[in-house]
């Protein structure tokens, strides 16, 4: 321990910063209705891009024994194969190549049949680098199994914040989750990425990043209730929105900084994985800050753990409109 | 308190030890870990097949064929115990999922209710009362008696059938000679096959395609198949059609085979002598042999037929009595051909026939490319992680980073003693699960901030910045892990190797980045205060 370094860290964030988070939560609250809507419209209107895994069918990964892969000479070859549409596109290096084919009529067996075409076709010019086969049976399956994991697992995190805190804490935390996945599942339709398994596995771990985020602001505001027992709630949730602030905002940089990495060199199987792990950590900072905590505020906390009970009082007269709001 | 009792800092320090002791060979090339002594640890972590390259199949029964399969059983039975039991009946066939009897006389009824009764088998456990009948036996109108078997029995017979088949993929896998290939039940009535470093899956869905199911029929000796076709079939006797239909034609046959396939004791692939094409020559066991003999005597001269997934492959004309038990079956095969039908022959019937319902195939040269890959994005992460770090908490920073460095190594040695194979969406587990042990250093650092910009002392700061840091860190890590074990218990593929890797790497970190930065921290203020330095935080 005598020969290291001693020196200081750089405490880049001004600490006495105080931020008016909650005068925005009405902006915020609203953008979040709209870019929530607007999510459920687009999925509506363009669903989703789904994978193998979901939709049944094949895909392979070839790369091309010459280089480069000549992408308009193939979709001309399988096209006449007869396997209804094939989509073609270049994947990463102008040699690697990813097919789709869209799921066969009639069952398992002529799944199979098709992938056989495909690779007879490409048999001396390329080589299989990956397939992918599913049949209709296994592929309705996972698309359930998907959204009974991603609600499960949300339910799952509501069950534990509501048992460690009130039950307006884990109301924000599932109206900021639903908020987090809602916009990311949206931006995956808008712009047609590919929805498989692994984007699903991404939809649950932003869960885990978002809540982890709210946890701790809300750790913070039950421990300021106990400390400031006078302390009006909107005043009291901004305050600690504020401290938590610089813990925020360095996780958050780890934690894109590692994202970034694994999406420029981590390869293209899992770059949309990551893309949908960025997009959960940006939009689930920005909803721990901007709607777990303001919804505590609509809602008001029973502060019964400090003995007496202070209704959030001075929020009320400011703002008489919104009084009915407040829950009691 | 910043206390730590000595046998504290034992296990702590131990537990570091042993983790690098289980990491380090994954480092090591396999002549190494082979000249070390016994006592040391050799387990490497195994990779998926995602990365390793492989194949990945999932393969489901046809209820169907096995419910096919039992009609004709429970029929040839009813058969036999009526006969037994000198009870006339006029029909005998399947139809709607049951099988059919008609007596010749009503009256019989009721002794044939009773005689075939005796068929019905139960399962289950007697002393809990939860016994479920395989059958139901009823008696219809004018001398009409139906037997049709139960949901729960046929669900028992394909749980059966499942782990037959499962010791035949098994059979049939281990002949092409790869290397720890996993085959277990999945579900109900799947099969999940995973090869690794196979590429060409194309012979070993050849190989598991076929239920191979091989028997000896009489042919008929008076009536071909196209009179039979015209007038009536015969009982007793089917017409089976021939494998290459435009060669041969069809075939009448005794439907009850003489020999089946399951009295072989070994096939293997040769050529014949004399036309030198490839044929299998196979061996009966003493049953099959003896079954073979007598039918053999007593049919020289006429034509047998050897039927293959009730289709003809040949029907050779017996010259002479075959007594040895041994013989040979031609039939225009390709050498591969001749060859994978004797692996499938040596290696049993399988009950049912498999469909293949998902394949994932994965190259080596892709999972050498995702492993360079995840490995260049997770020495960049780390590094941006690291430099992050020191930049903003100084030396604390550093401990911090010698915190995750036993949070990586902890996480890797618990997956290789799990076994647990470290998939792609693992490595990004892994990741995460870094930047998770990060926050967990974060919130403990900007605590102990604050604690000194409020008043207190170093010693307090740093003491307060743990204790009240952890609640958070605990709820966080918590709600974290109630999210990846609802991942692990549903997830499939994908999900479960990032669930698996995020479970560990939460478990470690809250030893590695709270109680080492710890220990970490108590030998830096022990030797301040030994070297009489004013203490002074550095965060």
């Amino acid at each position: 321990m005598r020969f290291l370094p001693n020196f200081k860290g750089f405490d880049f964030f001004p600490h006495d910063l105080r931020l008016p988070f909650m005068a925005y939560k009405g902006l915020a609250v609203t953008m979040s209705i709209v870019g929530m809507a607007l999510a459920l419209l687009i999925i509506g209107i363009k669903g989703f891009n789904y994978g193998v895994d979901f939709k049944g069918g094949s895909m392979l990964e070839v790369q091309s024994n010459s280089a480069p892969a000549d992408i308009a000479a193939l979709r001309e070859k399988l096209g006449k194969l007869g396997l209804g549409a094939v989509q073609i596109q270049s994947f990463g290096a102008p040699t690697d190549v990813l097919i789709r084919v869209e799921q066969q009529p009639g069952g398992e067996a002529e799944q199979q049949a098709a992938v056989k075409k495909v690779t007879d076709a490409l048999a001396g010019q390329f080589t299989q680098r990956r397939i992918e086969v599913v049949g209709p049976a296994v592929s309705s399956e996972l698309r359930m199994t998907g959204f009974i994991a991603v609600a499960a697992g949300l339910l799952a995190i509501v069950a534990y914040v509501w048992f460690r805190f009130e039950w307006q804490f884990a109301l924000g935390a599932i109206v900021a989750l639903t908020h987090d996945v809602l916009l990311v599942a949206g931006i995956f339709s808008l712009l047609q990425l590919e929805f498989d398994l692994s984007i699903v596995a991404a939809l649950l771990t932003i869960l885990g990043y978002s809540v982890n985020d709210t946890v701790v602001v809300s750790d913070r505001i039950r421990e300021n209730l106990r400390k400031f027992k006078r302390m009006e709630l909107n005043e009291l949730l901004n305050l600690s929105i504020n401290e938590t602030l610089s813990r925020t905002i360095l996780t958050g940089c780890t934690a894109i900084a590692v994202l970034v990495s694994l999406y420029i060199f981590g390869g293209e199987v899992i770059r949309n994985f990551n893309l949908a792990m960025l997009l959960g950590v940006v939009i689930g900072t920005y909803s721990s800050i901007f709607i777990a905590a303001p919804l505590l505020g609509y809602l008001g906390v029973k502060r019964e753990w400090v003995g007496a009970a202070v209704k959030p009082k001075a929020d009320a007269a400011s703002r008489a409109g919104r009084e009915n709001m407040v829950f009691k | 308190m910043l206390q730590f009792s000595t046998w504290k800092q034992v296990a702590i320090i131990l537990t570091c030890v042993i983790g690098v002791l289980l990491v380090v060979p994954n480092f090591l090339s396999k002549e190494t870990l082979d000249s070390l002594p016994r006592w040391v640890p050799k387990t490497q972590l195994s990779l998926g097949l995602d990365l390793r390259g492989g194949a990945h199949l999932l393969l489901s029964m046809e209820t169907a064929d096995v419910r096919k399969d039992w009609l004709e059983t429970l029929r040839d039975d009813a058969r036999r115990r009526l006969r037994d039991a000198k009870i006339a009946f006029s029909g005998l066939g399947i139809a709607n999922n049951s099988v059919q009897v008609r007596l010749t006389k009503p009256e019989d009824a009721d002794a044939a209710l009773k005689e075939l009764r005796g068929l019905i088998q139960q399962s289950g456990n007697v002393l809990l009362g939860t016994t479920v009948t395989d059958l139901q036996v009823t008696k219809g109108d004018g001398g009409v008696i139906v037997l049709t078997p139960t949901e729960a029995g046929l669900q028992n017979r394909v749980s059966s059938a499942i782990s037959a088949a499962i010791e035949t993929v098994r059979r049939r896998v281990d002949a092409m000679g790869t290397t720890e290939p996993t085959i277990v039940r999945q579900g109900s009535s799947r099969i999940l096959v995973q090869v690794p470093g196979l590429q060409d899956t194309a012979q070993l869905k050849e190989l598991i395609g076929k239920t191979a199911r091989l028997s000896f029929h009489e042919v008929h000796p008076t009536v071909s198949a196209d009179e039979a076709r015209q007038t009536r079939v015969p009982t007793g006797f089917r017409i089976y059609s021939s494998v290459d239909k435009e060669d041969t034609a069809p075939l009448l046959l005794r439907e009850t085979p003489v020999v089946r396939g399951d009295e072989l004791v070994d096939a293997q692939p040769a050529f014949d002598q004399r036309t030198n094409e490839p044929i299998i020559s196979f061996r009966f066991n003493n049953a099959g042999a003896r079954k073979f003999g007598n039918f053999t005597r007593d049919n020289v001269n006429r034509p047998f037929a050897i039927v293959l997934d009730d289709q003809v492959i040949s029907a050779p004309v017996i010259r002479e009595p075959i007594l040895g038990g041994s013989g040979q079956i031609s039939g225009s095969f390709t050498v591969e051909a001749a060859n994978q039908l004797a692996i499938q022959l040596r290696s049993g019937a399988l009950p049912a026939k498999l469909t293949i319902v998902e394949e994932r195939t994965v190259g080596p040269s892709l999972g050498a490319d995702s492993i360079e890959a995840g490995r260049l994005a997770g020495i960049i992460g780390a590094i941006a992680t690291i430099a992050l770090t020191i930049l903003a908490y100084g030396t604390f920073g550093i401990f911090a980073c010698v915190g995750l460095i036993v949070h990586g190594v902890l996480t890797v040695a618990l997956m290789s003693l799990a076994g647990s194979a470290l998939t792609l969406p693992g490595i990004a587990g892994l990741v995460l699960g870094i930047a998770m042990a990060v926050d967990a250093n974060v919130l403990i650092y900007e605590r102990i901030r604050e604690e000194l910009r409020a008043g207190r002392t170093p010693i307090a700061a740093i003491d307060a910045g743990f204790t009240r840091a952890f609640i958070t860190i605990a709820d966080s890590q918590l709600t974290t892990l109630a999210c990846a074990l609802v991942m692990f218990w549903l997830g499939a593929g994908p999900i479960r190797g990032f669930a698996v890797t995020l479970t560990i790497g939460i478990c470690t970190s809250i030893f590695a980045s709270v109680t080492v930065v710890r220990l970490l921290i108590y030998y830096w203020l022990n030797s301040a205060r030994r070297a009489r330095r004013v203490i002074e935080v550095p965060v």
